[in-house]
């Protein structure tokens, strides 16, 4: 009894493509993070050369990659939510028939 | 005002716990706030339980003496999130109820995993909850007047009454308050930091004349160094033997009309030349002195030498914008005058601590190179590989961030939940950048203990800001620590006593047992506050977050992605984790120092063990789940 969902939720069919969709964003997250680390060990004076506004690359890079999370996080939602959307209009259909 | 303001808040708090207590009565509202959180409101207590004394004190102390370096630690913290959500988020809601380990343990029901998992997020939980009491106390010193151990015991205090009240749905709302506040006030901060702009001669907005450090010329007489310059008479000197039997003047102690000051020795060919040192002496009879006055304020340094170029009154910027302060910062010709820990020790009856300046130029300020030396040895560059590492996994792997997952009620409103946390934690860390430069360059660092940045960066505005973000940041402490002690007090009293060793409890006595587990982890914590006292708050993160990614993350990453994963590889993946990153951590040459041994005598020369600790892991996980595939046919479904 003491262990079970806190809610019993609504099956959720998306759950396969949403599995897939978020290793795919991670994959391509780690890459450009793991990037971000090489550069930093392999040649770090690469991070003092300015870029854009003045702005040298070490703070390009570290912005960059604070604002990337946030788009990638709101394309996840968005893909999420429409696919879990078309469930469970796809479901009501059925329901309905 | 400082104590008005943080009473209020403190008392505003604890009316909030005693509210809510009323309508927590049973676990599932101790532990999970019933599972009824709207996703929002979590988004923000996301950030409230994530932004704990290490991101806010921690980060901006780091930034503020190393520069660029304190913001690798934003970044790291801000990109483990991607993991949380990608990865975590909506599997943990699915298949937990309380703890992660309910969710680890989902598929097997296994005594094994909810030992192990319960005691790896006790373990987790008082590694991380050090930092935040230490963050405590290094705040109610300069806030309050108080010692450092009772502010440890009074942040104890509280928390302990707020989550043995209301547990989880009090910590939310104070997580949502303080949150909240933290990005206004933060916003508000950098926006002050911005229009003051740059100056070679920082005076707080001219409530505080700049003091310049003072360079005498010298002369060596009889084995002593005396002053050449008019004013100044020798008092005393430091001095040291080398093996060859010369004797070496390192520091000078002068007199002047109405103090006495010590200086640095500082030979160049023939010439000696006498460089002031920002000095604490602490008398025998326990008065203060700071620069040879007696006060009892903090010291407080960081200036810049020349602003691209130029010194001076033609220096000073006025206001900037966002982008021109940073771009300023990193130019080659903006030198910063940065102040480092020289000499400790006794003159007499007296406790002399001594800082010495040294000068760096913008462009090596702003990338990373000051702290983790990735221009340095294969060791040194495999330590800053391996603080990204954990830094990088370690988020998804806290406890007190993974129960937070249970309080919404579905697993949507956990994924839209993280993308709240993702855009106000990526926001606040964006200021902590320039919070950290802010008190770098407007002569506020207290080289005593760094981690008053950002509040002594507020105070050099006006008082009420000050009072406001010390308020904060004991919030962050309180909130965090609340969030913890939860997690860990879900750990005794769910996985362990009542899973584990099966003991039947009602309803009632969940949540009294949960109170328990919650006051005990408390007085620990307390007690290790006291012990680690002088430790930037943001880098014993770094080793909780070591700790969580090694012992954590591999088991759920393996039990949501690989179908042949066991109940016997999880134990053992947990295990492996918790005692390599434990272990190496206790046998750096951070810990080797703290030992008071040499640094080079430390068997495992770095000082990040999550690059050995997690791969460790995860070996161990694969190892095991293929040796026991066919003694118990375990499979754990992933979905």
């Amino acid at each position: 009894m003491f262990h079970q969902p806190s809610k019993t939720n609504n099956p959720d069919y998306a759950v396969g493509y949403k599995s897939k969709l978020g290793i795919l964003m991670f994959i391509i997250y780690a890459v450009i993070y793991a990037g971000f680390v090489a550069v930093n060990v392999a040649k770090p004076t690469l991070m003092e050369k300015h870029i854009v506004f003045g702005l040298n690359l070490a703070v390009v890079y570290g912005f960059g990659l604070i604002i990337f999370a946030l788009i990638l996080a709101l394309v996840y939602n968005h893909l999420c939510t429409s696919q879990e959307r078309r469930h469970s209009k796809n479901a009501a259909k059925g329901g309905q028939k | 005002m400082a104590f008005i303001i943080f009473a209020g808040f403190v008392t505003f708090v604890l009316f909030l716990s005693f509210y809510f207590a009323r309508q927590t009565q049973s676990a599932s509202g101790f532990f999970a706030a019933g599972g009824q959180i709207h996703w929002a409101v979590n988004g923000i207590s996301f950030a409230g339980d994530y932004l704990s004394a290490a991101s806010f004190l921690g980060i901006c102390g780091m930034i503020a003496v190393v520069g660029y370096d304190g913001f690798l630690y934003s970044i790291g913290y801000l990109a483990g999130w991607i993991v949380a959500l990608f990865v975590v988020a909506e599997p943990m809601k699915r298949l937990g109820k309380y703890t992660f380990t309910d969710a680890l343990d989902s598929t097997f029901n296994s005594p094994g995993i909810q030992l192990a998992a319960g005691i790896s997020t006790l373990i987790v939980s008082i590694c991380y909850l050090i930092p935040q009491m230490v963050g405590a106390g290094v705040l109610v010193t300069p806030l309050l007047g108080l010692p450092h151990a009772v502010g440890v015991i009074m942040v104890g205090t509280i928390v302990i009454i707020i989550v043995a009240t209301a547990g989880m749905k009090s910590t939310t709302y104070v997580q949502f308050l303080k949150g909240t506040l933290l990005i206004i006030f933060s916003t508000i901060l950098v926006i002050a930091v911005c229009q003051r702009g740059l100056s070679t001669e920082p005076d707080q907005g001219g409530k505080k004349p700049y003091y310049d450090y003072r360079k005498i010329p010298a002369m060596q007489q009889n084995g002593t160094i005396k002053p050449a310059a008019a004013g100044f008479t020798f008092a005393a000197q430091q001095a040291h033997t080398t093996p060859q039997g010369e004797l070496i003047v390192d520091f000078v102690k002068l007199a002047e009309k109405d103090r006495f000051t010590w200086w640095k020795v500082n030979k160049k060919d023939e010439t000696i030349e006498l460089l002031e040192t920002a000095s604490e002496t602490i008398r025998g009879d326990g008065s203060r002195f700071i620069n040879g006055i007696e006060n009892n304020n903090e010291l407080q340094l960081g200036s810049l030498v020349q602003i691209a170029g130029k010194s001076g009154k033609e220096a000073n910027t006025g206001s900037v914008g966002i982008f021109k302060l940073l771009s300023l910062l990193s130019d080659k010709d903006t030198i910063v005058k940065r102040w480092k820990k020289a000499a400790v020790f006794s003159d007499g009856d007296h406790m002399v601590t001594l800082f010495a300046p040294t000068e760096t130029p913008g462009n090596k300020i702003m990338r990373p190179g000051l702290q983790f030396k990735v221009e340095g040895t294969i060791l040194q560059r495999l330590d800053f590989i391996s603080l990204m590492l954990a830094l990088f996994c370690g988020t998804a792997a806290l406890p007190h961030i993974l129960i937070r997952y249970y309080t919404v009620p579905s697993p949507a409103c956990a994924r839209k939940s993280t993308i709240v946390a993702i855009a106000t934690i990526g926001f606040f860390y964006i200021l902590t950048l320039y919070m950290g430069l802010g008190a770098m360059v407007n002569g506020v660092v207290n080289p005593l203990s760094d981690n008053m940045s950002a509040p002594l960066l507020a105070r050099s505005f006006n008082t009420f800001l000050f009072a406001v973000i010390s308020a904060i940041a004991f919030a962050t402490v309180l909130g965090t620590v609340s969030g913890l002690i939860i997690a860990a007090s879900g750990a005794v009293a769910h996985d362990l006593l009542d899973r584990f060793y099966k003991l039947e409890f009602n309803e009632r006595q969940k949540v009294i047992i949960g109170k328990a587990a919650a006051f005990t982890v408390g007085l620990v914590a307390i007690i290790l506050g006291i012990v680690f006292q002088g430790m930037n708050v943001s880098y014993l993160v770094g080793w909780a977050f070591a700790v969580a990614a090694s012992a954590n993350l591999p088991a759920i990453i393996m039990l949501l992605f690989w179908k042949r994963t066991t109940a016997a590889s999880i134990v053992a993946s947990i295990t492996v984790g918790i005692i390599a990153a434990v272990g190496l951590i206790l046998i750096s040459p951070d810990m080797f120092e703290r030992y008071g041994l040499m640094r080079s005598q430390a068997p495992f020369q770095l000082n990040q063990p999550g690059i050995i600790s997690i791969p460790l892991s995860f070996i161990t996980l694969v190892i095991v789940s293929l040796l026991t595939q066919k003694k118990n046919g375990q499979v754990a479904a992933a979905e």
